[in-house]
C-alpha cells in the first residue's frame, strides 16, 4: 500500500474496514462525522451493514446486538453522544462482548463546542458506565498510529473479549496527514462459540448482564477484575523520547504528546535534561514505568487538554516521590509549544536544574 | 360390546409440551399473563419449526427472564433497548427470526424513540409487547399506558392526566410508520382472546420470515398483585377499561401480510 494523504476521521474509518468490519452504527456528531459519512458508502460496496441510527443510545444498543452475533463491528462518536452511549457500554462490560468505540473529543462539558479537547478521560478511562469495569483506552497521536491502533483494537477487543475505546480528539479527526493503509484483511469465517446465531445442534446461547443472586454477581465480578488484572500486566502501551538521561518528564499523550515531542525538540537545543513518556494506552495506564522514572527524574510536567485528568493517575503512579506540574488547556484550546517550553523552564529552575 | 383397543403410538397427538419452551417453573405472580404469552409464542416457535433459527431479545420488566422459559438464543437488552439490540441482531445476522418481548414501560415510556424508529426502518423483526398498564416488576408504579383516575404507587390518588399526562396508544402510532406491515392488538383475558392472540402473533412471525417489514402484536394483560385484585377480578376488569381505551383492533396489514398462509 502506497502512502497517501489521508485526514484522520476518513482514515480510521476505512483502516476499520481494512482490518475486517462488518457492521457500523452509528450517528452523526461533529468533530467525527466524516467517518460514518465514508463508511456509509464503503460498508455497502462491499456488501456489509452501515445502519445511521436514530441516536447514540440506539447506535450503541445496535452495536450490542450485533456484537452478541459474534461480528467486528463498532460506532463513533464525540462526547456528547459518548455520554449517551455509557448505558450500552456499561452492559457490553457486563456481558463479556467485543466491542471497539472511537470517541473523537471536543471541547465540553455540555453542547460546549467543536474544537479539540482530552476531557473525556476520564469518562472513557473510569466512568465509562455504571458498575466496576474499564476498558482498554489506546490514545493514538498520529493519523498513522490511528490506522495501526484499529486493527489492534479489534484484535484486543476479541482477545479479551472487553470494550476498547480509541481515543483521539477533534485536530487528530480533522487533520490530513500522509499515512499508510493497510491492505484488506479477508473477513473471519466463522462466529465465536458464545455467539447468539440460533441454537442450532447446541444448547441456547444466552447473552446477560443480569446475575440476581449477590454470589454469582460477585463472582462475575472477580473474573472480570481477574481479566482486567491480566490487561494491565500485558497491554500497557508507551512511547519514551530522551529519557535516559532526563532529569525532567514530560508527560502527555495524543496531540499534548505530539506538541510535547516539539517542546522535547526545543528544550534539548536549550540543552535541558528532558524526557518524554507518552502513553498509548491510557488504560492500563504506563504506572509502572512511570514510577520507575520517578526514581530518576527530579520533577515532572503533565500536558492535557483539559482541567487535569491523567494527571491524577500521574500523582498516582509519581506518588510524592517528586514534584508533579500540570499545563491544560481547556475548552477546544491547544497548548502551545512557547508555554509548555517555559513552564518547563520555570519547573527547572525551581528545582535547580541546569543546562 | 368389544372395542378394539388403540395403541398409544396410533393416537391422535391432541396435546404435547412446546419443544421451545423449558421446564422450569415461572417466576410469575398467581394469575398472570406472561405465562400464557410465553406459552403461545412458543407454540407458535414449535408450528413454524424455528426454534433454532430464533433470537430473543429480553426486556427489563417482569418479562426479564424470559429466556429461562423460551428454549432459544437470546440476549438480554437494557430497558427500552430491545428494538435497537434486535436492530444489530437482524441486520448482521438477516437468516435469524429475530423477535423482541417487551413491556409498556419498557415499549411505551423509556424505548418510544427505539420502537418507533425500528418500525419506521420496517426492520424485519417481530415485537410481542404486553399492556397490563402498571411497572410490575419495580412495583406497581404508573405505567405510560396506566388509565385515568387508576391507583398505582405513583399515582395514589389515582392517575390525573392533568399532571401526569394521558395513557399512551402505541399500536395507533406504530401503525403510522411507513414501515410497519401489521400492527395488532389483542387481549389475553379469555379462550377466545387467547387463541385469536396466538393466530396474530404467528402472522408477525411469518410476515418477518417473508422480509416484509416490522410487525407487532400488543397483548392486553393483567397485573393482580399489583392492581390489588384476584386473578379473575382482574380479567374482568380489564375488559371492561382497558379494552374500552385500548380498543381490539388490527390498525395497519399490508396486502402481503394479510396474502400470508395463516
Amino acid at each position: 500500500m502506497a502512502v497517501q494523504l489521508l485526514k484522520g476521521n476518513v482514515a480510521f474509518a476505512e483502516a476499520a474496514v481494512r482490518y475486517g468490519l462488518q457492521a457500523y452504527f452509528g450517528y452523526p456528531i461533529t468533530p467525527q462525522s466524516e467517518a460514518l459519512e465514508h463508511l456509509s458508502g464503503r460498508m455497502l460496496q462491499e456488501g456489509r451493514v452501515f445502519l445511521q441510527a436514530e441516536s447514540e443510545v440506539a447506535a450503541i444498543n445496535m452495536v450490542y446486538g450485533a456484537a452478541c452475533c459474534g461480528v467486528r463491528v463498532m460506532t463513533s462518536t464525540s462526547g456528547p453522544g459518548f455520554s449517551l452511549m455509557t448505558e450500552g457500554l456499561s452492559y457490553i462490560a457486563g456481558s463479556e462482548i467485543p466491542v471497539v468505540v472511537v470517541d473523537m473529543m471536543r471541547g465540553g462539558p455540555g453542547l460546549g463546542n467543536i474544537q479539540p479537547s482530552q476531557a473525556d478521560y476520564f469518562l472513557m478511562t473510569k466512568t465509562a458506565g455504571h458498575g466496576d469495569f474499564h476498558p482498554i483506552v489506546l490514545a493514538p497521536a498520529s493519523v498513522q498510529e490511528l490506522i495501526d491502533s484499529m486493527g489492534l483494537a479489534f484484535a484486543l477487543a476479541e482477545k479479551y473479549r472487553t470494550l476498547v475505546i480509541v481515543a483521539g480528539d477533534g485536530s487528530l479527526g480533522q487533520m490530513m496527514e500522509s499515512a499508510e493503509l493497510p491492505p484488506m484483511q479477508p473477513l473471519p469465517e466463522q462466529r465465536p462459540v458464545w455467539a447468539v446465531t440460533g441454537a442450532k445442534g447446541r444448547e441456547p446461547n444466552v447473552i446477560t448482564s443480569m446475575y440476581l443472586v449477590a454470589e454469582h454477581l460477585e463472582q462475575v465480578n472477580l473474573r472480570l477484575q481477574a481479566k482486567l488484572a491480566e490487561i494491565r500486566k500485558h497491554e500497557v502501551r508507551f512511547v519514551e523520547s530522551q529519557t535516559g538521561d532526563a532529569e525532567l518528564l514530560l508527560v502527555a499523550y495524543g496531540t499534548s504528546g505530539r506538541i510535547c515531542t516539539s517542546v522535547l525538540r526545543q528544550a534539548r537545543q536549550n540543552g535541558l535534561p528532558v524526557g518524554l513518556l507518552r502513553p498509548q494506552t491510557l488504560w492500563p495506564f504506563p504506572e509502572q514505568r512511570l514510577r520507575e522514572l520517578a526514581e530518576q527524574v527530579r520533577g515532572v510536567l503533565v500536558v492535557e487538554m483539559s482541567a487535569g485528568q491523567m494527571l491524577e493517575d500521574v500523582e498516582h503512579a509519581v506518588q510524592g516521590r517528586v514534584p508533579v506540574r500540570f499545563h491544560g488547556r481547556t475548552g477546544g484550546m491547544i497548548p502551545m509549544v512557547e508555554d509548555v517550553l517555559s513552564e518547563l523552564q520555570a519547573l527547572a529552575s525551581d528545582l535547580g536544574v541546569t543546562p | 360390546m368389544s372395542q378394539s383397543i388403540i395403541a398409544p403410538e396410533e393416537m391422535e397427538l391432541a396435546y404435547a409440551y412446546p419443544a421451545s419452551l423449558t421446564r422450569a417453573y415461572t417466576h410469575y405472580c398467581p394469575g398472570c399473563v406472561h405465562g400464557i404469552v410465553h406459552r403461545l409464542v412458543a407454540e407458535v416457535i414449535d408450528e413454524l419449526g424455528i426454534r433454532e433459527r430464533a433470537i430473543g431479545v429480553a426486556p427489563v420488566g417482569c418479562a426479564v427472564l424470559i429466556y429461562n422459559y423460551i428454549n432459544t438464543d437470546f440476549v438480554e437488552a437494557a430497558h427500552g433497548r430491545a428494538p435497537a439490540m434486535a436492530t444489530g441482531i437482524k441486520r448482521v445476522n438477516p437468516d435469524n427470526v429475530v423477535f423482541t418481548y417487551q413491556g409498556d414501560g419498557d415499549l411505551a415510556a423509556i424505548g418510544t424513540a427505539e420502537i418507533i424508529h425500528a418500525a419506521n426502518r420496517g426492520e424485519r423483526i417481530t415485537t410481542v409487547f404486553i399492556n397490563n398498564a402498571i411497572y410490575g416488576m419495580t412495583g406497581g408504579q404508573m405505567a405510560p399506558t396506566t388509565l385515568q383516575g387508576m391507583v398505582t404507587t405513583s399515582t395514589p390518588m389515582g392517575r390525573n392526566c392533568q399532571l401526569a399526562g394521558y395513557p399512551i396508544r402505541m399500536s395507533e402510532i406504530l401503525a403510522q410508520t411507513a414501515g410497519a406491515v401489521y400492527v395488532t392488538r389483542e387481549a389475553a383475558l379469555d379462550l377466545a382472546g387467547i387463541r385469536k392472540t396466538k393466530r396474530a402473533i404467528k402472522r408477525a412471525f411469518l410476515a418477518q420470515m417473508h422480509g416484509l417489514g416490522f410487525a407487532s402484536v400488543e397483548v392486553l394483560s393483567t397485573c393482580p398483585t399489583n392492581w390489588g385484585m384476584d386473578p379473575w377480578a382482574a380479567m374482568q376488569w380489564a375488559k371492561e377499561n382497558l379494552a374500552a381505551y385500548y380498543p381490539l383492533d388490527t390498525f395497519k396489514i399490508t396486502d402481503a401480510v394479510k396474502a400470508l398462509p395463516a
